[in-house]
């Protein structure tokens, strides 16, 4: 069963591929250097990203993917002693030249790794950025809470209790509150730091299969520790070691016939 | 194989050890007791001596509650101005306190820069640490003549300058209680709000302050216990006039320092009726626990 399933996937991502050509690049990164301090966590690090496309960045723990991830929405400015060189571009404007933060994190939205609604009912949860872009109407308001919560594929799940506090979700739901959170802002780009790590293999496979129909509208960028995660949900696969990305290509040619010899040894579990 | 003398030894030194677990078992309940038994025998001792007028001699609890004569030569016990000055000074204190001590622990935890941090909190520890006498001393040597020159006063002690003193004095309780309760608050919940594309400001208080909520609760009413209870300090700037407060400048004597200002001469009935005072303020200060026990435990839930 398993195997039919991934060569459908392989099948898919074939069809992709032909597509590829045509996509734009939504995310441009070039040499990106990114230091703690004196150490340095990144080293020269250059990805292009498609627009409507998953990728996937594996590698080993403290490999450098997270705090890569972080940098696409400047989430690393809250660690003082962080340092960046090198260009990102998103949509074309170099996002660590402007100095609007706040309008990059409503165009980049962030799923993390454990699931931080705020101790506040569903809608408000849902309604939090909108409300913070000034949105006070009750109408308009309602209408993006349920579309949000539907796009999460959440809403048949909650709708009757809205008003009741988010923390009453089980993990997998407040997960997908929390995609339908990011969805609010209507957002170009959603980053995931290893989204389902704290799920189980149901709510996993929920959040996945909700993965696979965000990229009809988003570009996604998703962290994952599981590989078999990142062959099921993804078209490209960056694979990072030491802060280094060592390769970047179709998803299925890194699982069935990486390059190199430290990718097939990661993919095939010789360590990591 | 051991010999004989050896196995004697060794239960012996066993046996020590288990006398010396027994008494340090008994050390410590001891020393656990000595405050429950300190906190009843206060009790016992006040409400003993307090309830005695009204029991034994058939003093009125209604007019001693609101009678607004304090006449103890005319046998006239009525505490209603001490306990209107008490519970406006506390008030006041808190309507002034509560913002700065807030702004302050947000501040602290969530915005200063280290350095500054460094410098701020361990002076507002130290504001903890001062005897509240010499906030009295403070409040009568600036904050009065400050009221008397400016409101030309006749008389700088008053309630205002009460409610002054009190509100600095609250401040380092509720800094110290709002900053735990807001530095306890989950990190994902700030990276959440900044990631939606909310600026800080607006992340500490749509999402930080509202998730510390029972902590900034207990802070509140921590500060005002500490307030209604305060005497040494509100002696030297209440002015400690007997009666019934109308405006801030008035002179006031809240109920501690009714207590503190006559017990040292007072006798008979007129000793009675200070503790049965002290009945009143510990009936304060016992719902004000009851309300502080209510709010964690529902910030436990």
């Amino acid at each position: 069963m398993n195997t039919t399933l991934e060569r459908k996937e392989v099948k898919e991502s074939a069809n992709v591929e032909h597509q590829n050509d045509q996509r734009s690049v939504k995310i441009s990164v070039r040499d990106l250097d990114l230091f703690y301090g004196e150490n340095q966590a990144l080293y020269q690090v250059s990805l292009d990203i498609r627009e409507k496309e998953v990728t996937a960045l594996i590698g080993p723990s403290g490999c450098g993917k997270s705090t890569f991830l972080r940098t696409l929405n400047r989430m690393n400015d809250l660690i003082d002693s962080v340092r960046i060189n090198g260009d990102i571009h998103i949509n074309g404007n170099n996002i660590y030249q402007s100095k609007d933060v706040i309008e990059l994190r409503t165009k980049v939205g962030m799923v993390f790794q454990k699931p931080n609604l705020f101790p506040m009912s569903i809608y408000d949860n849902v309604a939090y950025g909108p409300r913070m872009q000034g949105i006070k109407n009750k109408k308009e308001l309602n209408k993006i809470v349920e579309e949000s919560l539907r796009g999460a594929a959440i809403w048949d799940e909650v709708k009757d209790r809205l008003k009741t506090s988010a923390l009453g979700l089980s993990g997998g739901q407040q997960q997908r509150v929390c995609i339908a959170r990011a969805i609010a802002m209507k957002p170009d780009v959603i980053l995931m730091d290893e989204p389902t790590s704290a799920l189980d293999p149901i709510s996993t496979l929920k959040v996945e299969e909700l993965i696979a129909h965000l990229k009809k509208d988003y570009t996604i960028v998703i962290v994952t520790h599981n590989m078999q995660q990142a062959a099921r949900v993804s078209d490209k696969t960056a694979f990072f070691l030491n802060g280094e990305v060592i390769e970047f290509e179709q998803t299925d040619q890194i699982f069935s016939m990486p390059k190199d010899s430290r990718t097939e040894d990661y993919v095939t579990g010789r360590f990591g | 194989m051991p010999n004989p003398s050896e196995v004697k030894q060794t239960n012996k030194s066993n046996r020590l050890k288990y006398i010396m677990e027994f008494i340090s078992e008994k050390l410590f309940l001891i020393c656990a007791l000595i405050s429950v038994l300190s906190l009843f025998l206060i009790i016992g001792f006040v409400f003993f001596k307090g309830s005695n007028p009204f029991i034994a001699d058939g003093y009125s609890f209604i007019d001693f509650i609101f009678g607004s004569d304090w006449i103890p030569s005319e046998d006239k016990y009525g505490i209603f101005p001490m306990i209107v000055a008490s519970i406006y000074a506390t008030i006041g204190a808190l309507v002034i306190g509560v913002p700065i001590g807030l702004l302050t622990a947000i501040f602290l935890s969530e915005i200063a820069p280290k350095p500054i941090a460094k410098i701020i909190s361990p002076a507002v520890q130290l504001l903890a640490g001062i005897p509240s006498v010499l906030y009295g001393v403070f409040g009568l040597a600036i904050i009065v003549p400050f009221l008397q020159n400016n409101l030309g006063l006749v008389k700088g002690q008053s309630l205002i300058a009460v409610i002054l003193v009190l509100a600095i004095m609250m401040l380092p309780t509720i800094v110290t209680v709002a900053e735990t309760a807001i530095r306890a608050v989950p990190k994902t919940y700030r990276e959440g709000s900044l990631a939606l594309g909310a600026s800080p400001i607006g992340t500490i208080f749509k999402v930080v302050v509202p998730a510390a909520k029972s902590g900034i609760m207990a802070a509140i009413v921590l500060g005002l216990g500490r307030a209604i209870g305060e005497t040494m300090a509100v002696i030297l700037v209440a002015g400690n006039s007997l009666i019934i407060p109308t405006s801030l400048t008035d002179s006031v004597r809240p109920l501690t320092t009714n207590i503190a200002l006559e017990m040292g001469y007072a006798y008979g009935t007129h000793q009675e009726m200070l503790f049965a005072t002290g009945i009143v303020l510990f009936s304060f200060i016992l719902i004000l626990n009851f309300v502080l026990a209510k709010i964690s435990s529902k910030g436990g839930k």
